[in-house]
């Protein structure tokens, strides 16, 4: 096989990926009309999904916030603007630690835990016999699972966001000394409402159906097999802080490029 | 029945409408199940059911609520009547003493009949079996052949066995068919197969480790092989 | 786990999202400003603005009273226009109050400050401030300063 053959061959096994993955994700959202009438199957994944994910967000939060303060106060200090510590926290947490990094943490929380039960489903063939009892698992599996990632990262990437703040507040005010009442209205001076905080929810919002719809599309896609759940698994990571991480740039470059 | 192999498994399938035929066609209840819409072919589906050989029970559900399962997402029975339901499938295969275990706590034979309780809780016409005596201690394997012969009777079903266990098929089957490499080699009755089988039918049916079906893998001579001295 | 208890540690983290969320508009953002309904707009031109930007505050005495919402050129008076948006709660500025943009700090952001004047009538929406004083570019101020070192 030459070089070129092989190539070929990789260009057309990456597309092919890309088209199931593209009709994989509209069967999913087709399903979702199920979860109107049981939400019951929403709550159970957003248990799950989110509610598990709390601590381990609540706890980087907590120390990327107070890094900052320590990073930001080091460096401001030396300009006499030891007063911006909170503008300088604020801004990386909302527009860029907050959800990229709560999307991070997700890919390998609740991702990869995501793929792993959905392709030990397909291995253990309970897929199977769910579709042989005339349940579609897109309806009873996939979508609920989808959408709770969905709902999930916007929702921890803001939880992320307020205690890194808090974080920043401790380390700044509590224990580098720096004016409690400037640390806020410096921030509040400077962190736009429209700008800053809604393009962070924005971006969170597609990181969280980017990182739902890898999770749960390599599970389903995964070979059935411990070997294959198992690198499914790998990749659900991979892939997903992969994309995130480009898709940051883009979506930077849109929200913050033309200044 | 036939040999490993030999797309038991995938006929099954094909009936229940996971996988595509590249030609022909599959009738159930004279439908063609692969031309069917979705929404159709789900509703057919609520009239089989399947055995997997591996049980298939959803890992985070207990006994009840595997049973219970395609009553609850198919119907909208009223909870009382669901769990009497549940009970009597359960009843059926002797389980209902089971009803709050994880299908983790369950042995290999017992996660079975609790799968075969889910399978049969719609009431199906048809009912496929998977290979539903492999891996069994003789004990457990003759209670599942005279429950899915039972069950068959009582029930008034069409039921499909996939086995290549000859003996324990043979003696609950009203008729045999034998698939040899996608095809069928020899179908009837079994006492007619044992009587008047070709080489083949007899291979199997006897267990004969040579035949029609070489105990060889097909491969290069074998003097040769040895003295050749070409490692790959 | 019941359904009972996942229902309610599920309600506990979207209420604490949700929480967060409304901590951050309203704590870490200006958010703060828009609420109480929109204020009134009034521009100004100024000759030059140096770097004023949209959203920069309006403050009268220190204390701010708006913010800067839209600034243009006016290609016919050869000057910026700057419009600027005033809580509706200082609705009590006379007509010959004073605009000027001061910079925070050596290297602070600019603001623009406003300094009231004694006229009775005051500013309605959609009214222009006269009086104006530009920016100071920095630049110019020292190269002032040279000339009038290098005239002596």
């Amino acid at each position: 096989m030459g070089p070129f053959q092989r190539l070929g061959r990789s260009a057309l096994g990456v597309l092919e990926r890309l088209g199931r993955g593209h009709l994989f994700l509209l069967r999913t959202l087709l399903a979702m009309g199920t979860l109107v009438r049981r939400p019951g199957l929403l709550v159970r994944e957003l248990y799950s999904v989110g509610v598990l994910s709390l601590l381990i967000i609540a706890v980087s939060g907590l120390f990327v916030g107070m890094v900052l303060g320590y990073q930001g106060y080091i460096t401001l200090v030396d300009f006499g603007a030891a007063e911006a510590l909170g503008t300088v926290v604020a801004l990386s947490l909302v527009r860029e630690l907050g959800p990229v990094v709560t999307a991070l943490l997700f890919a390998g929380r609740a991702g990869s835990a995501l793929t792993a039960e959905i392709g030990l489903m397909k291995a253990t063939e309970q897929l199977s016999s769910m579709e042989m009892m005339a349940v579609d698992p897109y309806k009873r599996v996939i979508a609920p699972r989808f959408l709770a990632g969905v709902i999930s990262l916007p929702l921890l990437a803001a939880i992320f966001s307020a205690v890194g703040v808090a974080g920043g507040y401790f380390i700044g005010v509590g224990v580098l000394g720096v004016d409690a009442g400037a640390y806020w209205s410096q921030m509040q001076a400077s962190v736009d409402f429209h700008e800053d905080i809604m393009n962070g929810v924005i971006k969170s919002m597609v990181f969280g159906v980017v990182a739902a719809w890898i999770a749960v599309f390599e599970g389903y896609d995964a070979t059935p097999t411990s070997e294959g759940v198992s690198r499914a698994t790998t990749r659900t990571v991979v892939h997903t802080a992969l994309a995130i991480l480009a898709l940051d740039f883009i979506l930077t470059g849109l929200m913050f490029g033309d200044i | 029945m036939g040999p490993s192999g030999t797309g038991k498994t995938t006929l099954l399938r094909l009936i229940g409408g996971q996988l595509r035929p590249d030609h022909g066609q599959v009738l159930v209840e004279g439908q063609d199940v692969h031309r069917l819409p979705r929404r159709e072919l789900y509703r057919l589906r609520r009239r089989m059911g399947m055995l997997f050989q591996s049980g298939a029970l959803l890992t985070d559900l207990n006994v009840f609520d595997n049973v219970a399962f395609p009553i609850r997402e198919n119907t909208r029975l009223p909870e009382p009547l669901v769990r009497n339901l549940v009970l009597m499938k359960l009843e059926a295969v002797g389980l209902r003493g089971a009803v709050s275990l994880m299908p983790s706590e369950l042995s290999g034979g017992m996660a079975r009949r609790v799968a075969l309780a889910r399978a049969i809780a719609l009431d199906p016409h048809l009912m496929m079996y998977d290979e539903p005596f492999t891996g069994l201690d003789p004990i457990t394997m003759g209670v599942i052949v005279s429950l899915i012969r039972r069950l068959n009777d009582a029930l008034g079903m069409t039921s499909i066995v996939v086995s290549h266990d000859v003996a324990e098929a043979c003696s609950i089957a009203d008729w045999v068919y034998l698939i040899s490499e996608g095809r069928v080699v020899d179908a009837g009755p079994p006492e007619q197969l044992r009587r008047e089988a070709s080489d083949w039918s007899r291979q199997f049916l006897e267990g004969l480790p040579d035949g029609p079906v070489p105990f060889h893998y097909p491969a290069p001579d074998y003097l040769d092989d040895l003295m050749g001295g070409d490692t790959r | 786990m019941t359904t009972r208890r996942i229902e309610i540690t599920v309600g506990i983290f979207v209420a604490l999202g949700l929480a967060a969320l409304f901590m951050l508009a309203i704590q870490v953002s200006n958010l703060g400003e828009y609420r109480g309904g929109d204020g009134y707009e009034v521009h100004a031109y100024f000759n030059n603005i140096g770097g004023l930007k949209v959203r920069a505050p309006v403050t009268m005495a220190g204390v701010r009273v708006g913010r800067v919402s839209a600034i243009t050129y006016d290609a016919e008076r050869y000057q910026a226009r700057v419009s600027f948006t005033i809580s509706a709660r200082y609705d009590q500025l006379p007509t010959d109050t004073q605009a000027s943009i001061y910079t925070a700090g050596l290297l602070g952001e600019q603001y623009i400050a406003l300094e009231p004047g004694g006229e009775d009538e005051v500013l309605r929406d959609g009214d222009a401030i006269l009086f104006t004083q530009s920016a100071l570019v920095l630049e110019e101020l020292i190269g002032r300063v040279l000339v009038n070192l290098t005239g002596n």
